[in-house]
């Protein structure tokens, strides 16, 4: 691994990326010392590959001793699963793929109406946490990314429905968390719920940290719908009203192929990234997520139903 | 007011928070009709940390409302209130965080509401926060919920406080009343103890949330006042670590073990260096205080034994020092039987083991403590089973005095006599922030029934009293 410059602007004082990777680890640590089985929802996305990575801190020079486990809706970018794939084979690390398809094809879920699939992730999300016994899941979510999300927990608690109550979370005191739970609870665990989206380039460039190539500027065939540009695939085709061209964008979030968006963009480099970020006049879940759109409160119901 | 999204805003030498600047934590508080989301709204607007599609979505609902007449205006408060039942009953339930960063440093913002459930918001606020910003109304100057607040944030020993007079516009920008308020804040302060126990400083401002004078920019309508701005003093006040002059660390060093890193052969290091790890053992955790070197002698907890420190580990590299809040690994000299939970602390500088303190508990569950409950309490990484033996009385916040008290509810900060299950090296909570302080949690149902602060520990376990034995939880 790659020294880590442990720059601080004054003697005894850490930088902000610093300070927000010890407490990460920290929070990673005491999450796998308090429960029996914890998990990390790993898509290949940004931000769990930041956590993976300072999982793989936290336990240096031991392996990651935290099982990895990934809701695919079958409409998954395929650079993405197969860099999910190779980063979890670096790591040595058991990965577990709970799968949408398999639900719509024996009837447990129903294909939606427009086709987006990222709502669905929640039942097979909570049988695969039922099913591995977790009693704790870690996830990179973080406040900055939603009004709802700004007000959870760290660690947060779940009854057996997966279900968020935001009126009745436990008060976080100092640092330190309670992960007490009782049987058919679980908690999630927020490690960089402190960070903000340019904190997570920073770090990615600080650190070297490979991503799937579409958060790279690239050429990719689209067409528009949502003011957001969308890729055409098999599972997000164009309507007959809609025009496909071929565009230099990149990706800011990465999730399911037909609600996720890509957005214009010349920054092919992770210092590019960072000064796009840095720059940028719109939230990433606001320009580039279709599912977050649907209410201003979308990202709360989800997250009451069990999502993550 | 009117504004307008300015998306040229942001240019490229705007580009601010390159991660290698400090971040600073700090909280607000204030009674429902200080205007505190405005303030907030403010803050993050002001300095352009709000983005145009978050401005867009607020303005749309402004106006469905009807905020602001015909006047385009911004209700800032649906900025902060992140749930569908607050934005509907146009209160503010939970704590909510914000980010938002200037070229001086980076800022997280806990949102405490001051209504519902005040003090379990305002302990969650304050317990990270390096500075608490007090909101009250110009027009009313300070009342029982300001002091109460105030006595919170004593108790808690926030380093920073700024009371944000808000408000200053509807007096007309009139400098004897304002004088008048700042004159009745500094006395309520002072007689709390705010920030004359050595631990903190007090700043009064005169502001307006609305209008923006004093928050981002120096008002020109306030000329009587020469101080900084809000945002200005939030850019140059120091972080809560403890420091001296020169920078180091005054509190003692404590690592709370959180885990021994044993990997046994099972190493994520080259396989050509995996030989060299194969006795590697540390021990895993985040500095609490103070600071660490290598060569060092350390004494640990439970135990009472000393060793020299022959290494510090973060992922891989060798460390010559490590100091608060560092998430480390530390080597040893001497094999001791160190386990999560343990304290390594520098020599001769942990207080003797006991089984009994005094604290001060902030009760935040709804559920009324009852006299002798059995509870679990975590410390630092230690969670054991304890009693609460016995309530001696409760804090009248609006004088922090002390009146009778055999229970405690909801909202409560009462004084308890506690027995714990296990010897530990109790600090009290004035020498010591992080190690002072613990959570009390319901043995069952796991809900956080109180924070609370140790204010003197009990007699010293004497020699032989079976140290280590008692009853460790398992998690």
């Amino acid at each position: 691994m790659r020294a880590p410059p442990m720059t601080t602007t004054t003697a005894h004082r850490l930088s902000e990326l610093n300070v927000l990777e010890s407490e990460a680890i920290h929070i990673i640590r005491e999450v796998v010392a308090e429960f029996e089985r914890p998990v990390l929802l790993f898509s290949g996305g940004k931000d769990s590959v930041v956590v993976l990575h300072l999982a793989a801190k936290a336990f240096w020079p031991g392996k990651i001793p935290i099982d990895l486990l990934h809701v695919d809706t079958g409409h998954n970018f395929p650079e993405v699963l197969e860099f999910r794939d190779k980063t979890v084979a670096a790591h040595g690390v058991r990965l577990t793929v709970a799968k949408v398809e398999d639900y719509i094809s024996d009837g447990r879920l129903a294909e939606r109406a427009d086709g987006t699939r990222n709502p669905l992730q929640t039942l097979p999300l909570l049988d695969a946490i039922a099913a591995g016994r977790h009693d704790a899941v870690f996830g990179g979510a973080r406040r900055d990314e939603d009004k709802a999300r700004a007000k959870e927990r760290i660690l947060s608690l779940r009854d057996e429905f997966g279900q968020w109550d935001p009126r009745n979370q436990r008060p976080e005191l100092w640092n330190l968390y309670n992960g007490r739970h009782t049987v058919g609870q679980h908690v999630r665990a927020f490690p960089i719920s402190n960070w903000t989206e340019l904190n997570v380039w920073r770090y990615i460039e600080r650190e070297q940290i490979e991503l799937p190539p579409l958060y790279y500027a690239h050429e990719r065939e689209v067409y528009r719908r949502d003011n957001m540009w969308r890729a055409v695939s098999p599972v997000s085709p164009p309507r007959a009203d809609e025009t496909v061209e071929t565009r230099t964008v990149r990706y800011r979030t990465v999730g399911d192929m037909s609600c996720t968006g890509a957005v214009d963009s010349l920054a092919a480099s992770v210092t590019d990234v960072v000064r796009e970020v840095g720059v940028s006049t719109i939230t990433e879940r606001g320009a580039t997520r279709a599912d977050d759109r649907i209410s201003e409160a979308a990202m709360e119901d989800r997250k009451k139903e069990g999502y993550f | 007011m009117t504004l307008t999204i300015d998306t040229q805003a942001n240019t490229a030498d705007d580009i601010v928070a390159t991660g290698e600047g400090t971040l600073f934590r700090f909280a607000t508080a204030g009674s429902v009709d200080d205007g505190k989301s405005t303030l907030v709204g403010r803050l993050l607007h002001d300095s352009k940390a709000i983005l145009a599609d978050q401005l867009e979505a607020v303005t749309r609902t402004s106006n469905e409302r009807g905020f602001g007449g015909d006047s385009g205006g911004i209700d800032f408060a649906l900025l902060t209130d992140g749930l569908r039942a607050e934005r509907e009953q146009g209160i503010t339930i939970d704590v909510a965080y914000r980010y938002f960063a200037t070229p001086a440093r980076s800022f997280i913002l806990a949102d405490c509401p001051g209504h519902v459930q005040y003090t379990r918001n305002m302990v969650t606020g304050a317990t990270t926060a390096d500075a608490v910003i007090m909101l009250i109304d110009a027009r009313k100057g300070v009342l029982e919920q300001t002091r109460r607040h105030l006595s919170v944030v004593a108790l808690l020993r926030v380093p920073h406080v700024i009371v944000a007079v808000n408000k200053i516009d509807l007096l007309d920008y009139d400098e004897a009343a304002y004088r008048e308020v700042e004159a009745s804040v500094r006395l309520v302060t002072a007689e709390l103890g705010v920030g004359s126990l050595g631990f903190g400083d007090v700043h009064v401002i005169p502001v307006s949330a609305l209008v923006g004078d004093n928050v981002v920019d120096r008002s020109e309508r306030t000329p009587w006042y020469d101080g900084p701005s809000l945002l200005e003093l939030l850019e140059t006040l120091t972080v809560i670590d403890d420091r001296d002059a020169s920078g180091r660390a005054t509190e003692a060093f404590r690592l709370p073990v959180q885990l021994v890193l044993r990997p046994q052969g099972a190493v994520s290091v080259a396989p050509e260096l995996a030989d060299s790890y194969r006795d590697y053992r540390a021990y895993a955790g985040q500095v609490a205080s103070g600071s660490i070197k290598v060569g060092d002698t350390v004494s640990v907890e439970p135990g009472g034994g000393t060793s020299t420190v022959t290494g510090i580990d973060f992922a891989g590299v060798d460390l010559d020092e490590a100091f608060a809040p560092q998430s480390i690994a530390l080597r040893l000299a001497d094999d001791l039987d160190i386990a999560r939970g343990a304290v390594i602390a520098a020599v001769d500088t942990l207080p003797p083991v006991t089984r009994t303190l005094e604290a001060d508990l902030f009760w935040l569950d709804p559920r009324p403590l009852a006299p002798g409950a059995r509870v679990l309490v975590k410390f630092g990484t230690t969670l054991m089973q304890a009693l609460i033996s016995d309530v001696t009385g409760r804090l009248d916040l609006t004088t922090l005095g002390v009146e009778p008290a055999t229970t405690l509810a909801v909202n409560d900060i009462g004084q308890a006599s506690i027995r714990l299950s296990r010897d530990l090296p109790v600090e009290r909570y004035a020498q010591n922030r992080r190690s002072g302080a613990f959570l009390v949690i319901h043995p069952q149902d796991g809900a956080t029934l109180a924070a609370g602060i140790v204010t003197a520990p009990g007699e010293p376990t004497r020699a032989g009293d079976g140290s280590g034995a008692g009853s460790e939880v398992s998690p």
